[in-house]
């Protein structure tokens, strides 16, 4: 028997790579990957909750946050796609039309 | 077996997250990927949510990241190479990061007995499946957000069409 926490702190662990990952990463696709990471990490923690409370809410959540992670890679790997063919470039540093 | 179940994939999801954090190649990193949401997928089933264990295959590890990998090869993404931004991100990243888990692996950790212990299938008891109690919430109670779901999906789509389409 494991205790809810331990789910827990395996969720923080996961998201905590996922925060470093999306800071230290320079390529835009893999901190696209790192945000991933992170939304499955708290993913983790609704379906823990849900199993500690005997309720299926946090599974429907966890539902949720599938169909909203499958819509935002669908429209952020084609920014990505059509960032590349204006700037030739995938690396963060010098994607910086907003910043001048 | 819980135990066991938990050491195993929790051990592999951490090594996953930990390799694409140290991989320079952006293909490496998404397999990765893959590999921590199969043994997440396993842990949802031992916490008792089969439905969202299957999903999580097909929906995570099957369409969202053949979507990545497809990308990755289409723009064909080389190694990435270090610059004065990456050394400025390590050193405020990294202990960032570890923060973070600090603060709310000390918040689970000191609030371990109010939270149960997992018992590994079944949770809800009186013979209801996963399953079922999942879809019966989801077409009653939650109908309203199931399908405005719906709608978001076609939003996307639409979107992601005129996003990447070539410009005349």
């Amino acid at each position: 028997m494991v205790p809810t926490a331990y789910y827990l702190v395996l969720a923080a662990v996961l998201f905590s790579i996922g925060i470093a990952a999306f800071l230290i990463k320079r390529n835009v696709i893999t901190i696209f990957i790192s945000i991933e990471l992170m939304l499955n990490a708290v993913n983790l923690t609704f379906v823990a909750f849900a199993h500690m409370w005997h309720q299926v809410s946090g599974q429907i959540f966890v539902f949720f946050v599938m169909v909203v992670a499958a819509a935002e890679a669908a429209v952020g790997l084609a920014i990505i796609i059509s960032i590349f063919r204006t700037r030739k470039t995938l690396n963060v540093d010098e994607i910086d039309l907003m910043k001048s | 077996m819980q135990p066991a179940l938990f050491i195993i994939f929790g051990g592999l999801a951490v090594a996953g997250a930990l390799n694409l954090l140290f991989q320079r190649h952006p293909i490496n990193s998404a397999l990765s990927l893959v590999v921590v949401m199969m043994s997440l997928a396993v842990l949802y089933w031992s916490l008792g949510a089969e439905f969202l264990a299957a999903a999580q295959v097909i929906v995570y590890s099957g369409a969202i990241m053949v979507l990545f990998v497809f990308v990755i090869m289409l723009l064909n993404a080389g190694e990435e190479e270090h610059t004065h931004g990456s050394r400025a991100a390590y050193t405020v990243g990294i202990p960032g990061a570890a923060a973070i888990f600090c603060l709310l692996s000390f918040v689970f950790l000191s609030e371990r007995d109010a939270l149960k212990t997992a018992n590994v299938g079944g949770d809800l008891g009186n013979g209801v499946d996963n399953i079922s109690a999942v879809s019966s919430m989801l077409f009653t109670r939650q109908l309203l957000p199931f399908e405005v779901t719906s709608i978001l999906i076609l939003v996307a789509i639409l979107g992601a069409v005129v996003l990447a389409r070539k410009e005349q």
